[in-house]
């Protein structure tokens, strides 16, 4: 379970999260949705410490992470998977060797046994034979596919998701979402994802949390999103064609 | 003025947190020796060519110039050769070189680094646990500190070679003067002068490029501007070095 308690963040005195208090049930998927701007990346990015919160607090599974220094940090961070919105590969790195470097960096393994679980990895992503290739040969649905891959070689028991469908095509986007989701169930993993894909909540969402202008507006299940008498999420919900079609059906 | 002057030590101020992050024990020695001699290949044996062409060039037109200058009955022609291995090795092979190389490898290492900010690869590299500021820095620091003196004594040789051929191939002094000039009065201390003070250049062009690229925010124009202000500032600091080490190390 991961836990966000009156989180504010601000920058240059524009407040970008304001009082978010949210939880992230374990071994489940949940979704921040919400508009480009609307702070989705800021609070992924305060929840994995990627940027320090004004005030509030962070639980991982009742462990507050926020009062923690660097090196206790560091343990939490190597349960920690994530996979950034451009895929954030190492441009000098080839494919195996991204994989590889959390192994190198923290285990102790032989080097092949680095390379048994890198190919396994690979495999699960469905990237056999891109071992040698670099990020700049890559399609952004292989990136996105290595970076799935690196994220969870160190067997994460958290994965955070930033935005994984933006730039793809609809179906390559499909599978993405459905490795994401894939994983998450076979490794008992804790998902978050962030995303303003509405075919992604209505595909893998569990738990979804609608963030609007740097604040928490509504949290439920995908079955109450389109019930949900909020108008900023209905707003944002029935932008899309595909939910209006689905609202059409019910 | 006092927001320059404040902003000016909050950099410093920046600057030096980065370089003790950059110097905090390091996750694992293997790694980190791999990546040493990568970057002695990316940032030293890559500036091999361009120090050799200048040096070659610096080295015969410092000979031409001194050759006019010193025209006279009662100036050894020695004294050519004898100025021309001063210059190189006192302040052309090491200052010089130097400030190209804030150019050529500065401007990489910002504009790379920086890239890789935007590009959120230093955010994944912390979100796996990893010390980013370390992991990417120093083994470029280590790299250029024990390359670049290598460059200079390249610089020195290769200098006063270019000063030998112009002077064989115009005929403006006897070669065997040159050489004579080469080896008066030589004192060894001179080249340890001249390494010392290329080492700690090669500290301040790595550290002061690697923090303006760490510190880059927003597109790839930032990216550009950290380029810019990398070599800007490590050109200045460079100058400012060279002074206070000639005042320790000569006077």
């Amino acid at each position: 379970m991961i836990r966000g308690e009156h989180i504010v963040k601000s920058f240059e005195g524009r407040t970008v999260l304001d009082d978010i208090s949210v939880s992230f049930p374990s071994g489940s998927t949940s979704l921040i949705i919400g508009r480009s701007g609307s702070g989705k990346t800021v609070l992924l990015k305060s929840l994995v410490g990627l940027h320090e919160v004004d005030s509030g607090a962070i639980y991982y599974d009742d462990v507050c992470y926020t009062s923690l220094g660097f090196a206790q940090r560091k343990a939490i961070r190597r349960d920690i998977g994530m996979i950034f919105q451009g895929g954030a590969l190492l441009d000098s790195s080839s494919v195996e060797e991204n994989v590889k470097l959390p192994l190198d960096l923290f285990t102790d393994q032989s080097e092949e046994e680095k390379l048994e679980r890198v190919n396994f990895c690979l495999k699960r992503v469905r990237l056999e034979n891109a071992n040698r290739l670099y990020p700049a040969e890559l399609s952004g649905g292989m990136i996105k596919r290595v970076a799935i891959a690196r994220a969870i070689v160190m067997n994460p028991r958290y994965l955070f998701c930033d935005e994984p469908n933006s730039g793809l095509d609809p179906q390559t986007s499909v599978v993405i979402d459905n490795l994401i989701s894939d994983i998450t169930e076979e490794y008992d993993i804790t998902t978050i994802i962030n995303t303003h894909d509405m075919n992604s909540v209505m595909e893998i969402g569990h738990k979804i949390v609608f963030i609007y202008e740097g604040r928490k507006w509504w949290e439920g299940s995908k079955d109450d999103i389109l019930r949900a008498d909020n108008p900023e999420l209905s707003d944002f919900v029935f932008a899309s064609a595909m939910a209006k079609r689905a609202r059409g059906m019910r | 003025m006092m927001n320059y002057v404040s902003e000016t030590f909050a950099g410093i101020g920046r600057y030096c947190i980065l370089t003790g992050k950059v110097f905090s024990r390091p996750e694992k020695a293997s790694i980190y020796r791999r990546r040493i001699l990568f970057e002695v290949e990316a940032l030293g044996m890559n500036s091999i060519g361009l120090t050799a062409i200048i040096s070659i060039f610096i080295g015969a037109v410092i000979t031409l110039q001194m050759s006019i200058n010193l025209e006279s009955g009662f100036i050894p022609q020695y004294l050519i050769g004898f100025a021309t291995r001063e210059t190189m090795i006192l302040e052309f092979s090491s200052t010089v070189v130097a400030l190209i190389l804030a150019g050529k490898v500065g401007s990489n290492i910002a504009s790379e680094i920086g890239t890789m900010r935007i590009t959120e690869q230093i955010d994944a590299l912390e979100i796996m646990g990893v010390n980013s500021a370390s992991y990417l820095i120093l083994p470029k620091i280590v790299a250029t500190v024990l390359f670049f003196p290598l460059l200079t004594i390249l610089s020195i040789m290769i200098g006063i070679v270019g000063g030998y051929m112009i002077a064989v191939l115009t005929g403006i002094m006897i070669p065997a003067d040159y050489v004579e000039g080469l080896l008066y009065d030589f004192k060894p201390y001179s080249i340890v002068y001249s390494l010392i003070k290329t080492s700690v250049f090669a500290f301040i062009i790595t550290s002061v490029s690697a923090f303006y690229g760490y510190y880059a925010d927003g597109n790839s124009l930032e990216v550009g501007r950290a380029s810019t202000r990398a070599v800007v500032t490590s050109s200045i600091v460079i100058m400012i070095f060279n002074l206070i080490l000639t005042q320790i190390l000569l006077i």
